[in-house]
Formats: C-alpha cells, sequence, structure tokens
C-alpha cells in the first residue's frame, strides 16, 4: 500500500503526509492539510461574466419549466444509469464544471429500479409515456424494490398503510439518506478505491453466511460502479482514475462521483456531504501556487453549486404534495468545530454561503451550516448577514452531534446526521402517533375509515375519559404499532438491497458501514396536549351509532406543550422515551441501530387530513404540528418558551433529529440602523466633536 | 414583606428582542393611564384585573428559560408598568439577587417630582430604563396622550441626576411628531442629559389598526401614513443634529 501512496505522491506532493495515504481516511487528509480562515466576508469575488451568462440560462430553463406545468422534459426510454447518457451542457463554453443527469438541463430521468408504477405515473401526469418496452420489462422481466415489498407485506402492514397510521413508506421509491463520500474520488482517484474495494472482497471469503454472501454481492457491484463512473469521466472527456491535481479537478472528480449517485438513485434525499472544507484544501494549494485566482475558486464554486440547483427527479404529483413541493435535499453541511478545538471553517465554508448572492437565494442545494458558539465571529457574522438577506440557510447544533458522530459527519436529508463513509441510514418515514391514540381508545378500529385495523384490543366505553385508562391501553396499543412498523420497515430494506441497491453511493463507503434504522413519529404535539386535557381538563367523549368515539368535548382549561410548563411537556417526553423502547425491542434489518426522528416538515399537513378528532380538541383534517413543534396557536408564552419545551425531548431517543419549525419577521429579531446603538452617542458628542464641523 | 404582592400582567414574551439588550424576558403589565393616539397595544389598557402573578412566579418562568437570555434580561413594559411600582420594585429587587438585567419601559407619566421616595427604591434595581418621550411640546403631548409630559421630562431629568443609564424611545408619526421643530427641540432637551446611550426612533405603523377593530372601538389614526424608514433615519438625524450641537455648546461653556 505504502509503495502505492508513493508512487500517486506526485499529485499530493505539497499535501502533508498521514494516515489518509495508506488507508482511505478523507478526514485524515482534512485534519492534516486544511487552513482555518477567522478572518471577514471581504475576501470574497463577484461572479464572472460566464457565471452570470450560465446562470441566466439556467433560470431561463427554470422558468421554462414552471411554465410547462412543473416539468421540461422526461426520459420515457432510457433506463438512467451511471452510464446511460451522454455528455450533456448548460452551455459547454461556459462550464467549469460539466455533467448533468441526463443528456440535457432539466430532463428528468427515468428509475423503474425502485417501483415502474411510480415511474409510470410520474410520467403520465406531465403527459408522457414511458416505452411500453421498458414497462414490460420491469413488469415481467425485472423484478423492482415496490414488487419486492408487496409479495412480502401482511395483510395488517397493507391496512396500516392504508389507514395511514404508517404512512410515507419508502416501498414505491428509493429511499435516499445515504450519502457517498463523494470525495474520495478527488483524493484517492477511481483505481485506488477499486483497489481497495478489491481487498475488501478478498477479506470476505471462508464460512458463506448468508450476511458474507450479500456483502460480497453488494462489493461486486460497488466495484462495477466505480468502473462506471471511471467512465462516466470518459463521457465527459476526463480520466478520473487518478487523484486531482488542482482545485478544479477536485470539484470535477468530486461531482462526478455524486452526479454518478443521482443518475443511479432517485432517493428521497439525495445529500452531498461535507464538501467545502475539503475542497478549499485543493483550491488553497492553487491559490497560493498562483494557479488561480480567488474569481476563478468563486466561479468554479458557483458553477459547482449552479449544477446541484439542477438536480431533479421524476416525481408523482401526490409525492409534491407530502413534501410541498419538489425537493432533493442536496443538503451540504458548512463548517462546524474539530474535536481539537480548531473550527472547519475555512474560506471555501464562506464561497458556498456566498453563492447565494451570486446566484440569488434558492432552497437547494440546502445549505446547512454547523452552528457552535465556538465558529469564528467573521463566520458567524457572514451567516447572520446571509440568512438576513436570504432566508435560504439551514443551521443544525455541532455541539449536540459532534457529541455523537466526530467531527466529520454531514447532514441527509434535513437532520439526519452520519458520518460520512462510515454510517447510513435505512429511512423509514414515520408512524402517527396522534392515531394510535384513537386506536387506543376505539379499541384499534380507524375513526375515519371505521374499520378494525389495529387488534381488537378492548376499548375505552366510559364517557369521560380517565387518563390512567387511557395511559394503559395507549401504551399497549403503541406496543402493536412499533412491532408492525419496525417489520414493515424491515422487508422494505431487504427489498431495496436487493432491488434497488445504491451500489455508487455505497463503494464510497467503508466495507463495514454502521447502519441506522431510522424511524420516524408525527403528532407528538397532538398526544401531548390530548394526554394532558385528559389529565388536567374534563375530555367527554362523543360516540357515532356504533359506539366508536368520533369527537371529544374538552370542559376546561390544560396546561399545553409549547410553554416550558413541565405538567405537560414531561408527557412529551415520556411518549419519546416510551416509543423508542418499544422499537429498540424488535429486530432491525442488517442489525441496524434503530434510531428515531420527529422531523416532519411539510408532510404533517396530509397526515392532519388523515388523523380523525383528537381529545385535545383538534378538528379531524387539522394539519397535525410539523415535527415537535407545538400545535398552531397554542404556545402562548413567547418562542423562548416554546423552544425550551421542545429542547426538553430527549436527544438520546430522538438520535435522528427533532425538529422545530419556526418563523418569524425579520423586526421581531432586532434593531436595524434606525436604532442608534449604546456608544455611538457617547462617541459622537462631547470630547470628540471634531466631526461636527 | 408582610403580604404578598401580586402584579397585574398582560402577557409575557420569552423572546424579546426589541426591547432592550440581547434576548429578553419581557412581562407587559396590565393598566395604562394614558391614550396614546398611536398605541399599538390598546389591549392592555384596562385597569380591571387580567393575570395576576408574584414576583417568584415571574422569576420562575424566566429561570425556565434563562438559557436563552445570557446576554439579556427582564424587561417590564406595558400598558405601563409603573402604575404598579410596588411590584416592579419588588420584581426587579428580586431579578438583583439572581443578577438578571433589569430593563423598565416606561412613559413616567405617573412620575411626581415631589414624591420621589418610592422612584429612589425602584432604580436601586433598575439597570436600564426605556423612556418613552411620546412629545417634547406640551400642548402636543396634551392632544396625543391627553395627559402634560411635565411628569415625564421631570423623570428624565431625575434619571440623569440619578444617572440611571437611559434609552430614549421616540415613535414618530407623521404630521404629529415627524415635524422638524419638535425633533430638534426633542434633541436640544435630550442633550441636557447626562445618561443618554441610545436612541431608538420608532417608525409609526399602523399594525394595531385591526386589534381596535377587534375591540370595537375606532382607530383614532385611521388614514395617517405609516413612516416609511428614510423618513424614520432623517427624523433621527435631526435629533441627533440638535442634540450634538447643544451638546457641543454646553461642553465649550463649561
Amino acid at each position: 500500500m505504502l509503495n502505492l501512496a508513493m508512487e500517486r505522491a506526485s499529485e499530493t506532493k505539497d499535501f502533508k503526509p498521514g494516515k489518509w495515504q495508506s488507508e482511505i481516511n478523507v478526514r485524515d487528509f482534512i485534519q492534516k492539510n486544511y487552513t482555518v480562515y477567522e478572518g471577514d466576508a471581504s475576501f470574497l469575488a463577484e461572479p464572472t461574466k460566464a457565471t452570470v451568462k450560465l446562470w441566466q440560462k439556467c433560470c431561463e430553463l427554470l422558468k421554462e419549466e414552471h411554465d410547462k406545468g412543473g416539468v421540461l422534459d422526461m426520459d420515457t426510454k432510457i433506463v438512467s444509469s451511471i452510464t446511460s447518457h451522454g455528455a450533456g451542457y448548460i452551455d459547454k463554453e461556459l462550464e467549469t464544471i460539466v455533467g448533468l443527469q441526463t443528456d440535457a438541463p432539466l430532463k428528468r430521468s427515468m428509475q423503474p429500479f425502485g417501483g415502474i408504477r411510480m415511474a409510470e405515473t410520474a410520467c403520465k401526469s406531465y403527459g408522457y409515456e414511458v416505452d411500453p418496452e421498458i414497462s414490460e420489462i420491469f413488469t415481467k422481466y425485472r423484478k423492482t424494490h415496490n414488487q419486492g415489498v408487496f409479495d412480502v407485506y401482511t395483510p395488517e402492514m397493507k391496512a396500516a398503510r392504508h389507514s395511514a397510521i404508517i404512512t410515507g413508506l419508502p416501498d414505491a421509491y428509493g429511499r435516499g439518506r445515504i450519502i457517498g463520500d463523494y470525495r474520495r474520488v478527488a483524493l484517492y482517484g477511481i483505481d485506488r478505491l477499486i483497489e481497495d474495494k478489491q481487498e475488501q472482497f478478498k477479506s470476505l471469503e471462508g464460512e458463506m453466511t448468508p450476511e458474507r454472501i450479500q456483502l460480497r454481492e453488494e462489493i461486486t457491484d460497488q466495484i462495477s460502479a466505480l468502473k462506471d463512473m471511471k467512465k462516466l469521466g470518459q463521457i465527459y472527456g476526463f480520466d478520473i482514475s487518478q487523484p486531482a491535481k488542482n482545485a478544479k479537478e477536485a470539484i470535477q472528480w468530486l461531482y462526478f462521483g455524486y452526479l454518478s449517485a443521482i443518475k443511479e438513485q432517485n432517493g428521497a434525499a439525495m445529500s452531498i456531504g461535507r464538501t467545502s472544507t475539503f475542497l478549499d484544501i485543493y483550491i488553497e494549494r492553487d491559490l497560493r501556487n498562483g494557479v488561480i485566482t480567488e474569481e476563478q475558486a468563486q466561479e468554479m464554486i458557483d458553477h459547482f453549486i449552479m449544477k446541484l440547483r439542477l438536480v431533479k427527479f421524476a416525481r408523482t404529483p401526490e409525492y409534491n404534495e407530502l413534501f410541498s413541493g419538489d425537493p432533493t435535499w442536496v443538503t451540504e453541511s458548512i463548517g462546524g468545530m474539530g474535536i481539537d478545538g480548531r473550527p472547519l471553517v475555512t474560506k471555501n465554508s464562506f464561497r458556498y454561503l456566498h453563492t447565494l448572492e451570486n446566484l440569488g437565494t434558492a432552497p437547494e442545494p440546502n445549505l446547512t451550516v454547523l452552528w457552535s458558539t465556538r465558529l469564528p465571529r467573521g463566520f458567524k457574522e457572514y451567516c447572520a448577514k446571509i440568512s438576513i438577506a436570504t432566508s435560504s440557510v439551514q443551521y443544525e447544533n455541532d455541539d449536540l452531534m459532534r457529541v455523537t458522530h466526530g467531527d466529520d459527519y454531514a447532514i441527509a436529508c434535513c437532520v439526519s446526521s452520519m458520518v460520512i463513509g462510515k454510517e447510513m441510514q435505512f429511512f423509514g418515514a414515520r408512524a402517527n402517533l396522534a392515531k394510535c391514540l384513537l386506536y387506543a381508545i376505539n379499541g384499534g378500529v380507524d375513526e375515519r375509515l371505521k374499520e378494525q385495523i389495529g387488534p381488537k384490543y378492548r376499548p375505552i366505553t366510559s364517557e369521560y375519559l380517565d387518563f390512567d385508562e387511557v395511559m394503559e391501553k395507549y401504551e399497549d396499543m403503541m406496543e402493536w404499532l412499533a412491532g408492525l412498523y419496525v417489520n414493515t420497515l424491515n422487508v422494505i430494506h431487504y427489498m431495496h438491497d436487493k432491488y434497488c441497491y445504491e451500489k455508487a453511493q455505497m463503494a464510497l463507503h467503508d466495507r463495514d458501514v454502521k447502519r441506522y434504522f431510522a424511524t420516524g413519529i408525527a403528532g407528538l404535539s397532538v398526544v401531548a396536549d390530548s394526554l394532558s386535557a385528559i389529565k388536567f381538563a374534563k375530555v367527554k367523549t362523543i360516540r357515532d351509532e356504533n359506539g366508536i368515539v368520533v369527537d371529544y368535548e374538552v370542559e376546561g382549561d390544560f396546561p399545553k406543550y409549547g410553554n416550558n410548563d413541565d405538567r405537560v411537556d414531561q408527557l412529551a417526553v415520556n411518549l419519546v422515551k416510551s416509543f423508542m423502547e418499544k422499537i429498540r425491542k424488535h429486530y432491525t434489518y442488517r442489525n441496524s441501530i434503530p434510531t428515531m426522528s420527529i422531523l416532519t416538515i411539510t408532510s404533517n399537513v396530509v397526515y392532519g387530513k388523515k388523523t380523525g378528532n383528537t381529545p385535545d380538541g383538534r378538528k379531524m383534517g387539522i394539519p397535525l404540528a410539523p415535527g415537535a413543534n407545538p400545535m398552531h396557536g397554542r404556545d402562548t408564552n413567547g418562542a423562548v418558551a416554546s423552544l425550551a419545551s421542545v429542547a426538553k425531548l430527549p436527544f438520546e431517543d430522538a438520535q435522528d433529529g427533532i425538529s422545530n419549525t419556526f418563523s418569524i419577521i425579520p423586526d421581531a429579531l432586532g434593531k436595524d440602523e434606525i436604532f442608534m446603538g449604546d456608544l455611538t452617542i457617547d462617541l459622537d458628542c462631547g470630547c470628540c466633536s471634531d466631526n461636527l464641523n | 414583606m408582610t403580604e404578598e404582592l401580586f402584579g397585574n400582567i398582560h402577557s409575557i414574551e420569552t423572546l424579546g428582542t426589541v426591547d432592550g439588550p440581547g434576548i429578553r424576558f419581557v412581562v407587559f403589565m396590565q393598566g395604562c393611564p394614558m391614550r396614546c393616539l398611536y398605541c399599538h397595544n390598546p389591549d392592555s389598557w384596562s385597569m380591571s384585573q387580567n393575570k395576576l402573578m408574584t414576583a417568584d412566579e415571574i422569576l420562575k418562568k424566566y429561570d425556565g428559560v434563562k438559557e436563552f437570555l445570557r446576554n439579556g434580561g427582564l424587561t417590564l413594559t406595558g400598558g405601563e408598568p409603573l402604575v404598579q411600582i410596588d411590584f416592579v420594585t419588588e420584581l426587579f429587587k428580586k431579578a438583583k439577587i439572581k443578577n438578571i438585567h433589569t430593563a423598565l419601559d416606561t412613559s413616567g407619566i405617573v412620575f411626581n417630582k415631589d414624591n420621589i421616595s418610592k422612584f429612589d427604591e425602584l432604580i436601586k434595581y433598575t439597570d436600564l430604563v426605556l423612556l418613552d418621550i411620546k412629545h417634547i411640546d406640551d400642548k402636543q403631548h396634551r392632544k396625543l396622550t391627553g395627559f402634560s409630559n411635565k411628569n415625564v421630562l421631570d423623570f428624565a431629568q431625575y434619571l440623569s441626576n440619578k444617572n440611571i443609564p437611559v434609552w430614549i424611545r421616540h415613535v414618530v408619526v407623521p404630521e404629529i411628531t415627524d415635524i422638524e421643530i419638535y425633533l430638534e427641540e426633542l434633541g436640544k432637551f435630550l442633550s441636557s442629559l447626562n445618561n443618554i446611550k441610545a436612541l431608538d426612533i420608532l417608525p409609526y405603523h399602523n399594525m394595531a389598526e385591526i386589534k381596535y377593530k377587534n375591540m370595537g372601538i375606532d382607530y383614532p389614526l385611521k388614514g395617517t401614513p405609516q413612516l416609511t424608514k428614510q423618513e424614520a433615519i432623517k427624523a433621527r438625524e435631526i435629533i441627533l443634529k440638535a442634540y450634538k450641537e447643544n451638546r457641543y455648546k454646553r461642553d465649550e461653556t463649561k
């Protein structure tokens, strides 16, 4: 291995040596070589003419797409793969970083491995038709993930899906939430990565257990994906078999890695990782050697980010409704602190954020600042400035996540943290705990469908709800739900691995990855308030002709979640703990580590439509609160009290993330220049009055 | 303390960012004698009982969110908090024991320079006063608020003498206070004080109109345009110019 490293040293000779040379270890490379930047934003460059012109073209295309009803063009004949399409450009002459998902910008690729029906429906809704031959192949000859899942689902699983007590399941589309370590392509070149994978393959001989057979097959698939990546480079005229020699190549190589992933998978979230500080090492070197200017550095980053803005997938209108739009969750994690105490902020962290100024605001890529109180002040100020100007930056608590994940993790989707190249997640949508409470009251009968969906436990028959009785039944019903939910996900991930394996992304992972089994819950605040109403006020049941409770009357007031009131906040805390404990009791596919999220951001609206009246007084159809938010309008002590309630939820039981969606008008965040702050008056008058004249 | 004091509270805002330095825990006190034409909290006028809380109860709530308030503190506003001066004093006194930064947002209207013992006690525990000067001209002040501004200006002078840091707040309303001579006069008055740390111009807005409508009362400034940002900046400059010129003169003659 050392010899190989020596041979290749020419590309990397100015870099400080380390373990990264003898093993695949991007973090070590970053730690040894990055340059912390603690200054302000004054070094940043304006967009170049080429950038302005190129982005103008993109804007026209995006407008055209919008005017055409959301889709510009769709591929109906070619099944997308890493090498399926010839080269595509926005404007070849202007682009410093190249590569598109298909042969034309915004033309959506066809990805039937997750499910042919989904691909067909997506096409049909926008006036396209999948080539009948493709439909035939993926119905008759090639099984899809979706088909596999439905071949195995139990009647109970289908019923729970139908009633939406378990919902949003990735059983007909790509599960996503896996981040390849795309930086490896730039640092090592494909050949070295293939050698590494071949060694992994060799290391897995001997006893052929199903697990080992599966892993061997996967590594073979990964190697073929790596070979395809090399071909993808060739399609665009690049040889990516060797390490990147300069900043431009580093960005391009890295992007080819990512492009391979999105050509091969249409996962719900296709996040890119934590690339800015890694790339800064190459940019710094080129700047130092006088090979590029700051303008050119910014131009390459602008063009790279532009590509990420054009990432699109063919989706159905129902899918878009669930996610309120057409998100791709190309999340890039920026900043954070190193475990040695040095900030991981570089000039390139600024350049990424600066794209929001150079290209204007955009929801994608989802630029996410890993926030620490110890980040350099200049960077904090720039973040604040960009946030104020663009409302397009997401922040997450690095101080909290670094404890678990160290300093080379990234966010997949909106909040799921994972160590890059070492950890991955099985995305598992969510269970509706509000509906589960109604099942507990009605003995498993769905309040909306009036069908027996859950187990036929004894329902509550009293007129007024008794807290202890409800809790006992609720615990039982949650026990059932957790089991059913975990087992449904076991089926889904088994089949996804079998029929829709993410070979490109997993090729950019270690051999033995830590897998998280991500579950999620919806309706936390509705349940907390409902239980609080039952406990502290009086809740009367209203039944239909068949004795099913269909509505509730609350008599008296009760503490509401979101006001920093422990009486109800503890109910929410216990709920999170209790459901997570129940999840943990079950076998999880590939011995993955179960986690839970409380993070619906938009889908809570759809879940609300499918959940009947609840004992907190919420009416059928009213949206559940997003994520861990208090119910709309019930937090009456201001934002900090509301946040304090949310902050009580235990991260160790909701490790996949807790979200609190919170909007505020800019004026409510503080004063602008009309306000004359403290010192100005003192300094402007009295002794130093010269400036008056 | 022989008997527990209760404050009559309108509401609490835990993310106050415009009523003093840092993020602040803002307590809106119920009740105000003034009826300022532009008042944006008419729901806090009534002196009748709303929500009663003790100082300890409020500070307990404060403790619950204090992590967020590290660079901020406690602000009392209203309504007119000094209508309940005994309670305010007790609350601030207890807050200071906990080392909480205290700010009082007041119009000063209830000040009486011939009876200052309660104020002497209050300011022992007050780190900052946000003093709302509604109008510098007495006649106009009466028109705008229903009261003379004499107590307000006396209070400003009193705070200056006691050297309590003050932020001046001034709502600038087209045709009422956005008039050059009044702005200059205000600047001149401020220059006679020694404790002004900041000038906070509040541009008039009509967002409260809906509140009046919901309460079934006529909105007194119907039709008055909102103050633009440019006008606000200009008003601030006029006040500051007068302030500086007169400060300069004063220092020259020392």
